[in-house]
């Protein structure tokens, strides 16, 4: 029983639970996902998380979530062009899956709703301690996603892209995917649309032993959208995954990236391009726990600020006792060209193990002036020097991926921003 | 072509002045060697004709083709045909060279009032600019001058210079840190570029250099200004003597 008085509802809270009292009806699940949804709708009851939540500290959801749009069925969105030619495409148009997959030798791709309805995906459906409000939003209202296996072994010489686009109102979609032993992938997580709509997205991954994955999120809401997302992944024995987010867009997004390595061997790499623009506010919030010994991990993130926006990286590494010889560096650089942004850097380490490495650095920059003379004593005007500089901070990361139809896939969705932003 | 006027200059953050009434003219065809010891402001002199902004001129002037380019910017100078070959040029990560090198080269096309370059055509010229200097394309795939060795980044300078066509070239003690095999390569393709409407400022610390690029006149630069100016003897001389005799002379 909750003890605590609780402060007066937002209209945000409200709508919220009056929406869930709507949706009821039409939200699918068995007997077990139904417990889930309302055991989930209880948590956003005792209210959204507001600053005294150390985890939310720098991003009050409560004040910063303030209106919550109704459920627009009607919408209508459309799939868009892969960003890496040849990619196998499922798409989740406003919310809801497409019944006809695509078919791709060793992978098997399966409806969401379906996995609510046989209870097959309650499993997956608790929360991440008590603190979690996206999981929860996720949970109460998921209707739709897909469910992707990729068989043991299986290597994909093509992306698959995930595509969640909204067209206005509220989207809650989930994507658990599954990749078997030894198995290779990439997989692009496109979060996109076009309306001003409150999307909750939820994506699982479970890497086998000596799976290796590439997943992509590349997140271009517009500037009226709020954006709430988790990305888990459990990395198993001699498995690889590199994570790379890039954040272009939305009005209120909270990226969060909880990851475990479950194996000895495993391996994450996480890269992150925050390019923050306009009147907006986007947290990438990392939990990373290295749970068994001789696991490794780094983590680099760049940002660009502009105009009043703000940024936030959280990155939590948890080396737990038994978990020796991990090795973890993470480093968060910002750059920050105007004087009414800001970016705010929590690293923590939470080490109890006693034979480890782990490190982290931060750095708040402007362009070097340096390299800006440089350009322009071979004649670049300043604004493009400035240009090329900005990009090449991030670029930079995005170089780092190592394979030239990915490289060249993102380097396009950098200049689209730096276009429209320039 | 280059004619600066009793040219006083300082360091902006702490006022410091480097230069100090200096006059010097180059004319079109000319090579013309600035010498002088550490400290005598000869890489400040090449900042401040790049346009440098931790330079102020405080006096004087500096006339390109009769014209002032004080109130100009680097790129400006840059595309009315100043080049640069720095000292210790810098690394840019995340800039690709090829790209970069696109771009300044369009800069320079755009000033002149031509279309850019077609990708062929462009891939054609760097191609053999590079393979003129012995470096690989591989390297020019790198982001710019990142992981060169110094050698590599003197020769990327005077790729830059070679594609760029610039009329007025100062070089900054492009010899530093070149093995002979690689100051012989660097000559050649500064060589190659004399021109009759193309001058050169080479600022060196040695005479060896001189041998490969022999100039037309040599000056000597001490404290902020030119205390000595003759022909390529001139820099037999001081590499016989050392400096001490000519600052005697003008003490």
């Amino acid at each position: 029983m909750n003890m605590h008085t609780q402060p007066q509802r937002t209209p945000a809270e409200t709508a919220l639970i009056d929406a869930f009292g709507d949706r009821l009806s039409l939200l699918p699940g068995d007997g077990a996902v139904m417990l889930k949804r309302d055991d989930a709708i209880e948590t956003i009851k005792h209210g959204l998380p507001t600053r005294r939540v150390e985890s939310w500290h720098y991003t009050d959801l409560r004040r910063l979530l303030n209106t919550v749009p109704d459920f627009d069925p009607a919408a209508m969105a459309k799939a868009i062009a892969p960003i890496v030619d040849g990619s196998t495409v499922v798409s989740i148009l406003n919310g809801k899956s497409d019944a006809k997959v695509p078919v791709l030798e060793g992978v098997s791709f399966q409806r969401l709703s379906e996995t609510l309805v046989d209870g097959s995906a309650a499993a997956g459906l608790d929360p991440y301690g008590s603190d979690d409000a996206i999981g929860a939003l996720n949970t109460a209202f998921v209707a739709d996603g897909y469910f992707v296996d990729i068989a043991d072994g299986v290597e994909l010489e093509k992306p698959v892209e995930l595509q969640n686009l909204q067209a206005g109102g509220q989207t809650h979609v989930r994507l658990p995917v599954r990749v078997g032993a030894g198995a290779k992938a990439v997989i692009v997580e496109r979060q996109t649309g076009d309306g001003a709509a409150l999307g909750s997205s939820v994506s699982q991954l479970v890497l086998g032993e000596g799976a290796e994955v590439t997943w992509l999120i590349v997140q271009e809401q517009p500037e009226t959208a709020t954006h709430l997302a988790q990305f888990k992944a459990h990395i198993g024995k001699n498995a690889k995954l590199t994570l790379f987010v890039m954040n272009a867009g939305g009005r209120l997004v909270r990226q969060e990236i909880m990851v475990r390595t479950t194996g000895e061997g495993a391996d994450f790499k996480l890269r992150g391009i925050n390019l923050l623009a306009g009147d907006t506010h986007t947290d990438v919030t990392m939990v990373l726990d290295h749970a068994v010994p001789h696991t490794t991990s780094t983590e680099i993130i760049r940002n660009v600020v502009t105009g009043k926006a703000r940024g936030v990286f959280q990155g939590r590494i948890n080396v737990h006792q038994y978990a020796q010889k991990t090795n973890a560096k993470m480093a968060c650089n910002t750059l920050l060209l105007s004087d009414d942004g800001e970016f705010s850097t929590k690293p923590e380490l939470e080490i109890f193990a006693d034979d480890v490495i782990c490190g982290h650095g931060a750095t708040v920059t402007e362009i070097d002036h340096d390299h800006l003379f440089y350009l322009m004593a071979r004649g670049v005007d300043e604004k493009s020097a400035r240009g090329l500089l900005v990009k090449a901070f991030v670029a930079e990361v995005i170089e780092e991926l190592d394979d030239e139809a990915i490289v060249e896939a993102l380097e396009a969705r950098l200049d689209g921003w730096f276009l429209a932003h320039g | 072509m280059l004619e600066i006027r009793n040219l006083h200059a300082r360091i902006v953050d702490d006022g410091t002045e480097i230069i100090r009434g200096l006059n010097l003219t180059v004319k079109a065809g000319e090579v013309a060697a600035i010498m002088g010891p550490n400290g005598s402001g000869k890489s400040t002199l090449s900042y401040i004709l790049a346009g440098r902004e931790d330079y102020e001129v405080t006096e004087g002037d500096i006339l390109y083709n009769g014209q002032s380019i004080l109130e100009m910017d680097p790129a400006e100078r840059a595309t009315s045909g100043i080049f640069l070959a720095f000292q210790y040029p810098m690394e840019i990560p995340g800039v690709a060279t090829m790209e970069f090198l696109k771009v300044a080269m369009n800069e320079q096309r755009k000033a002149r009032g031509e279309e850019p370059l077609k990708i062929p055509e462009f891939l054609k010229r760097v191609k053999e600019a590079a393979a003129s200097l012995s470096m690989e394309m591989a390297m020019l795939k790198r982001p710019l001058n990142v992981g060169f060795s110094g050698g590599e980044k003197k020769r990327a300078e005077i790729l830059q210079m070679k594609l760029l066509e610039p009329k007025l070239c100062v070089l900054d003690e492009t010899d530093s840190g070149l093995d002979i095999d690689a100051l012989k390569i660097v000559s050649d393709g500064v060589n190659a570029l004399r021109a009759p409407d193309r001058a050169f400022l080479v600022i060196t610390h040695y005479q060896r250099l001189l041998e490969h690029i022999v100039p037309d006149t040599v000056h000597v630069l001490y404290k902020g200004q030119v205390i000595k100016s003759g022909d390529k003897s001139l820099a037999l001389d001081l590499e016989a003597n050392g400096y001490a005799g000519v600052i005697g002379e003008a003490a």
